[in-house]
């Protein structure tokens, strides 16, 4: 079974909401992912989100466009990124990780090629932002023999026919996007995004993810019983940025997920 | 070359798709209002009123039709064949731009939306969505590289006058591709009051297609003028080519009339040797980028390049997702233009004809030029000079050493 099944699995059993930490690969140094991504397990993460930096990345807010640009500064690429991930896979054979991305790098990787080599170094899942279920069928063919699962997006103006296209290709989990906007901007209202999520887990035959514009522990806390599990993505990428040392920015990395985690097990 | 197996007008297919290319590469949160735009065009096209009201706008605010202006000083100094232009530089706004962008907002309007954002390179598509939006009475947002604004000064100013505000847009390479990422961002955000005019035929389903048709008004009427004035189809049509918006424009009526050859030229900047160029139909592949898949200059890891041109309004790293199947099916050749040579007929024409052409539209003369010099006389050439060159004169002047 797949380890992103293991782990929604896990945490339906034991009625808990997880937690999704998101960071860019090579921010703030290549050198330091790997550890980063293990202080975010030890911290409480159930499942990764590992970003593939791409030079324009039109969903996403100014914090990780940044991230992005510092990464391809230092070299990151398709191939590096998947490097990072066997690098982990090492000491972690648990861990479920997902590549989070943009076609455009793994277009020119080579669908086939990326399929295969991501499989081959421990990724999980794939979920491509400008890939909505209308465009993925070829797409998630290929990942599919390589045993990745696609993961699609919905958000507040997906309608219910659209919903209901995306259950029969749903694989994995279904990462709901909390308000109409770019990653890591002020604009979540609760109450909103956890009417929607109600409605959706009735719809989806996946567990729904929830993400975008979540900071703090409290935020988090609020999507017990409601969503299966919350993603932190910008808040975590910018407290990475000021890290000096590998060891420092795994250190930042656990530290800022721990009280998450904690709100979400309590 | 036309493959006469081909009906060149039923493309895209349903879901916005060129062959291999197009298609509505886009997060989540934009796929429903994209649906809602195309269903809003297709009642616009089935709507005889307001097609009434798109075409009464064409005539007395445009001031459409252009006319074809036979340059026969400039034909018989190249000495080969008869050159024609297509006069888009007359339009009000003095580019082919605002065919497209009264259409939106005719769209927009039908939507009740209050609020117009645009991208902009050079600045025209942006003059042109600022114009549109004033007449509407509707909040204007412009985006634009901080590079494009400090040598678009002038465009820049003119949106300002017009009401709109201008941002500039600081990430990635500080350009064109930037300013359709941010203008992305804030539609993505804003979208429940927001119309998004596209400027170029680039984009998701539907702007490829609806962007195509409110420029196609510009090859519908040159071939009506063509069979009217000269009793028959030109011989080759020339139009540059940097998103594709007025080569889609000039080139779509004439894609079913196998006697016409069709050029598309692109901005070959320096050199295609050299790099620093935007020529992503002769030296690019296909990936997707801004919601569609056609082709793009990237580096080998799919990051996407920066391009060089000596216009602005050619200088995107990507092309309409039409033009890449058109390439590929061989109905339009894509030929190179450099800085140099677009220069060189932006001066040919000034001297010959009197005429100021924008830079963009200086490659398609030069391409134009190429072409009639290998021609007999009898022969026609149909250039599209998309835009008038009064927006240039101080790049121009910076070039040639010339203090203002």
């Amino acid at each position: 079974m797949n380890r992103i099944d293991v782990c929604f699995n896990a945490l339906k059993a034991n009625d808990r909401t997880g937690l999704i930490p998101f960071v860019t690969a090579g921010d703030p140094h290549p050198d330091w992912t790997a550890g980063i991504l293990h202080g975010l397990v030890r911290g409480g993460a159930c499942l990764l989100e590992l970003g593939i930096p791409f030079s324009d990345p039109m969903a996403d807010g100014p914090v990780i466009q940044k991230a992005s640009e510092r990464a391809l500064v230092k070299g990151m690429n398709v191939r590096r990124t998947l490097d990072i991930v066997a690098q982990f896979r090492q000491t972690d054979s648990v861990t479920p990780i997902v590549l989070m991305g943009y076609l455009n790098p793994i277009e020119y990787f080579g669908y086939e090629a990326f399929a295969e080599a991501a499989n081959a170094a421990g990724v999980d899942g794939v979920l491509l932002v400008d890939c909505p279920p209308e465009e993925a069928a070829e797409i998630q063919s290929l990942m599919a023999q390589h045993g990745l699962q696609q993961i699609f997006l919905a958000s507040p103006t997906t309608t219910d026919t659209r919903v209901e296209a995306m259950a029969r290709l749903a694989q994995g989990y279904v990462y709901y996007v909390s308000f109409a906007g770019i990653t890591g901007a002020d604009r979540l209202i609760l109450d909103d995004a956890n009417l929607r999520l109600d409605a959706l887990k009735n719809m989806l035959p996946v567990p729904v993810a929830v993400g975008f514009g979540i900071k703090s522990a409290a935020q988090a806390a609020a999507f017990k019983g409601h969503a299966a599990a919350v993603v932190v993505g910008s808040a975590l990428v910018e407290a990475l940025a000021g890290a000096e040392s590998g060891d420092e920015a795994a250190t930042i990395a656990q530290q800022f997920v721990e009280p998450l985690g904690k709100a979400l097990a309590d | 070359m036309s493959d006469p197996t081909i009906d060149y007008h039923q493309m895209p297919d349903a879901r916005g798709h060129f062959g291999p290319y197009g298609g509505r590469f886009v997060a989540d949160t934009l796929m429903a209002p994209l649906q809602e735009l195309a269903e809003a065009y297709e009642q616009l096209k089935r709507d005889p009123e307001l097609q009434a009201e798109l075409d009464d706008d064409l005539h007395h605010y445009v001031g459409r039709p252009s006319p074809i202006y036979h340059a026969k000083r400039l034909s018989s100094l190249v000495g080969g064949a008869q050159i024609l232009l297509k006069r888009e530089d007359l339009n009000h706004t003095g580019a082919h731009k605002i065919n497209n962008t009264i259409g939106q907002a005719l769209l927009a309007k039908r939507m009740g939306k209050t609020r117009i954002i645009a991208e902009t390179g050079a600045g025209q598509h942006g003059v042109a969505s600022a114009t549109v939006a004033a007449r509407l009475g509707l909040e204007c947002v412009v985006y634009m590289g901080a590079t494009d604004i400090q040598r678009q000064a002038i465009n820049v100013f003119r949106m300002k006058l017009l009401g709109a505000t201008v941002v500039p847009v600081t990430s990635g390479s500080q350009t064109l591709k930037d300013a359709l990422n941010e203008a992305l961002r804030d539609w993505v955000t804003n979208v429940h009051n927001t119309f998004y005019i596209i400027g170029t035929v680039a984009g998701p389903h539907p702007y490829p297609m609806l962007v195509r048709d409110f420029n196609a008004v510009v090859g519908r009427e040159a071939r009506a003028q063509m069979l009217a004035e000269y009793g028959r189809l030109p011989d080759a049509i020339s139009a540059c080519v940097g998103g594709g918006s007025n080569a889609i424009g000039l080139f779509h009526p004439f894609l079913n009339d196998p006697s016409v050859a069709i050029y598309g030229a692109e901005a070959a900047g320096h050199g295609l040797e050299t790099g620093e160029h935007a020529a992503s139909l002769s030296a690019g592949r296909p990936g997707v980028l801004h919601g569609n898949r056609t082709y793009l200059l990237c580096d080998e890891n799919g990051q996407v390049r920066d391009t060089h041109s000596v216009s602005a309004g050619l200088d995107y790293p990507g092309v309409g997702p039409e033009h890449a199947w058109l390439k590929d099916t061989g109905r339009a050749q894509y030929l190179g233009i450099t800085d140099a040579e677009a220069m060189s007929a932006f001066h040919q024409l000034a001297r010959a004809e009197g005429i100021l052409a924008a830079l963009e539209s200086s490659h398609a003369v030069a391409q134009g030029i190429k072409l009639a010099r290998d021609l007999p006389k009898d022969k026609l050439v149909l250039v599209n000079l998309s835009g008038r060159g009064d927006k240039d004169v101080q790049t121009i002047a910076r070039l040639e050493g010339i203090s203002l």
